[in-house]
């Protein structure tokens, strides 16, 4: 048992902290910490120092672009990242697709797509989710039908994230309706360019603007953008979702979020002293900081075994689970926390008028909304606890 | 980063996992447990030859661990074994005598026990507000007071006995002889005793023994989380147990997924508690061995109650009977949050860290 990292490990974690000392303009760090919604030009920015570095794409081996890091340097560097407000990446191309095309992609794919994810050319969003395939994603309908050197695709996708900016779509469609629901299923490539193709805005609890609906009538897709074989798209689809998880449990966003709760809550009076030193509310705060340093360690040690089993375990729901709670709290202490200045509406209404309140009032609220969706996306909270209790209880 | 324990703390592991599984299982366990004097002699003794309590000792006091780690295995298997031996007061007796300089070799071979009577009965949990005194008298000390839940205080040779002295919070050995022992069993298994102290000779072994106090209760407390976790792990594996072979409407209990979903929430809890009681035992003896017992204690006790609870609800009415084990495991989970400071007490620790 040997919690601290090795003295490698430590190397690398100076080399991460000084790189983002000289390389993350305060401009875009000033963005994130304001909690507000990155524009893309943001998004892009920071993709392109992290590019240059050779550290955009953290999951990739070298070969393909990548670092090579291993499961802990990823993590080290994601931690190092959160403590600097560093953007998170934005991970439909690199985190997703460049991993299932590694994994799954034929030569020709593998080389005109993950060099444009690497410089930025191409934005990738994900079409999986459709208004009647939400937890059940396998009763998804968007139709695939070959005619010739095409697929022809009709159907609706949803909550796609991000996909104001992308320029293409990854989807999940059906090629066989016969099949039972996962057998019938394959994994496309889709240019947004192409006609019949129709993106919509959903406007989210909060009022913002980061996901969309996507109708396709009568797209013609090349056959060449099938990834793996047809009728394979499921097993993709769940690689796609266990893969990503080293950063599932977003333990440095949450430390991130305490810091800023304690800040808050120090800044803020209430009965005459500052909140922090309100008993009930200090309650409050102790306990969610007490199951975020458990958390820390249960994330390291999953990270560990991933490290030695060379995959994440199905383990990693937990992390799911319990990270997106501990976020959503800390999201409701800082709400809380502001009482009646987490009301105004950063929207188009109030803005220029946010003068009220402490200076770092704004956004809490609506960030306590959106938050809600963490423990919903990625597979529910309650698809989790479904997956650990096949694989971990065996019931 | 290393999260596998090392050879010989597996083999120690192991080794006392297969003995108490042999040795000492629940039915013997129970009939130890609640009859006087509340652990069995020849028992003490095996486990005292297997290292048990040399494992909680540093090896320049003559043992072979005393690390955090090293009292976390010993007392996970502890736990798992629903041990009722008084090795709680070994340990926390261990560390107070190291901290006074004094030999424990007798305490190690296990032929002397040795018990901690601090707690009072206003003040269970914080030595600095008890109500024992101790005065100066002819060239000795004389204590007054009286002592409560002195665990395995019924075959305790020798009690450490907190009092005020001249206004510090010293630390003082009282022999079993000298002083009135009324023991008790408990309802979680285990005795304990409450000492009437009236002018009772005792020998100062610290003047001011606040600091090894709270170092000694640091270790006590990466003790009883490990004991949780090794008591979890078992209640869980019976529960998923139950809810397999148990049939109702036709099918196993566990297809159902009302209890499916709450048998996961107690895996990621579990899973929490082992880590929070991973970085406790990381942190002994260094500057945030503080601050991690509290936390670690905490969370231990508010998981230990909802397993305890959850284990018997799912069980249903067969988890309320004395014949089942499980109802067993649940008395000790629940009642060990009122050992060395509960949930609330502890948060309130990590809170004292919020002003400033």
């Amino acid at each position: 048992m040997d919690l601290s990292y090795s003295p490698a490990e430590l190397a690398f974690r100076d080399e991460v902290r000084g790189f983002l000392a000289a390389n993350l303009p305060a401009r875009i760090s000033d963005a994130v910490r304001a909690g507000g919604e990155l524009d893309r030009q943001t998004m892009q920015d920071w993709h392109a120092i992290l590019a240059a570095r050779g550290w955009l794409a953290a999951s990739w081996p070298k070969e393909h672009g990548g670092p090579g890091w291993s499961p802990v340097e990823r993590h080290i560097f994601e931690e190092e990242c959160c403590r600097a407000y560093a953007p998170r990446v934005v991970p439909f191309g690199v985190s997703m697709l460049g991993p299932v095309l590694i994994r799954f992609g034929s030569e020709r794919q593998k080389a005109a797509y993950l060099p444009r994810i690497l410089s930025g050319e191409d934005w990738w969003c994900q079409g999986y989710s459709e208004p009647g395939a939400g937890s059940d994603l396998a009763s998804l309908r968007t139709r695939a039908v070959r005619e010739g050197d095409h697929y022809v695709v009709n159907g609706q996708k949803t909550w796609t994230t991000l996909g104001q900016h992308a320029n293409r779509i990854f989807c999940l469609v059906r090629t066989d309706p016969e099949a039972k629901p996962q057998a019938g299923i394959s994994f496309l490539l889709v240019d947004l360019d192409t006609p019949g193709i129709e993106m919509r805005p959903i406007r989210l609890i909060e009022g913002g603007y980061e996901v969309n609906e996507v109708f396709f009538t009568d797209v013609r897709v090349p056959v060449g953008n099938l990834v793996g074989e047809e009728n394979t798209g499921w097993t993709i689809a769940k690689f796609l979702l266990t893969h990503e998880r080293t950063n599932i449990a977003g333990v440095g966003f949450s430390m991130q979020a305490l810091e800023e709760v304690k800040a808050l809550a120090r800044k803020i009076r209430r009965g005459g002293r500052p909140l922090i030193e309100d008993p009930l509310f200090a309650a409050r705060l102790a306990r969610v900081e007490i199951d975020l340093e458990a958390m820390k360690i249960t994330n390291l040690r999953m990270l560990y075994r991933a490290q030695k089993n060379g995959q994440p375990g199905p383990e990693t729901s937990i992390l799911k689970i319990k990270g997106t709670v501990i976020m959503q709290e800390l999201r409701d202490l800082a709400r809380r926390a502001l009482g009646p200045m987490a009301a105004p509406f950063p929207g188009p209404a109030t803005e220029g008028n946010l003068t009220f309140g402490p200076p770092d009032s704004a956004h809490n609220a609506a960030r306590y909304f959106n938050g809600r969706k963490t423990s919903i996306y990625g597979g529910s909270n309650e698809i989790q606890r479904n997956i650990l209790t096949k694989t971990m209880l065996e019931l | 980063m290393d999260f596998d324990l090392t050879d010989d703390r597996q083999m120690l592991s192991e080794t006392l996992r297969r003995y108490l599984a042999e040795s000492y299982p629940v039915p013997h366990r129970n009939a130890v447990a609640y009859e006087a004097p509340f652990h069995d002699p020849a028992q003490w003794q095996a486990l005292a030859d297997l290292g048990v309590i040399g494992a909680l000792v540093p090896e320049a006091a003559g043992g072979f661990g005393g690390a955090g780690f090293d009292i976390s295995v010993v007392f996970e298997e502890l736990g798992r074994g629903l041990c009722p031996e008084p090795f709680l007061g070994a340990l926390l007796a261990a560390r107070l005598m190291l901290a006074a300089g004094e030999d424990v070799s007798e305490l190690m071979a296990g032929t002397t026990h040795y018990a901690l009577a601090s707690a009072e009965i206003d003040a269970p949990y914080a030595a600095d507000l008890i109500a024992t005194e101790a005065r100066a008298e002819g060239g000795g000390w004389r204590l007054t007071g009286r002592k409560s839940a002195v665990y395995g205080g019924q075959v305790a040779a020798r009690f450490l006995v907190t009092a005020k002295a001249e206004g510090r919070l010293a630390l003082f050995e009282v022999p079993a002889a000298a002083a009135t022992v009324a023991g008790y069993g408990m309802i979680d298994g285990g005795g304990a005793t409450e000492l009437v102290l009236d002018r009772t000779p005792g020998r100062l072994m610290l003047e001011d023994a606040s600091e090894a106090l709270a170092a000694a209760e640091q270790a006590g407390i990466v003790a009883l989380c490990a004991e949780a976790v090794g008591l979890m792990d078992v209640s869980h594996a019976m529960l998923l147990d139950y809810l397999r072979t148990r049939t109702q409407f036709g099918r196993p209990i566990g297809q159902f997924q009302a209890l499916q979903h709450r048998a996961v929430d107690m895996l990621t809890e579990i899973e929490q508690a082992r880590s929070i009681t991973i970085a406790a035992a990381a942190a002994l003896d260094g500057p945030d061995a503080g601050r991690m017992a509290a936390m670690a204690k905490s969370l231990i006790g508010r998981v230990a109650r909802q397993v305890a609870e959850e284990t018997v609800q799912m069980h249903g009415g067969i988890a309320m009977t004395w014949e089942a084990p499980v109802s067993h495991y649940a008395k000790r989970l629940v009642m060990l949050d009122a050992q060395l400071g509960d949930t609330d007490l502890h948060l309130a620790r990590v809170m004292t860290g919020y002003a400033a």
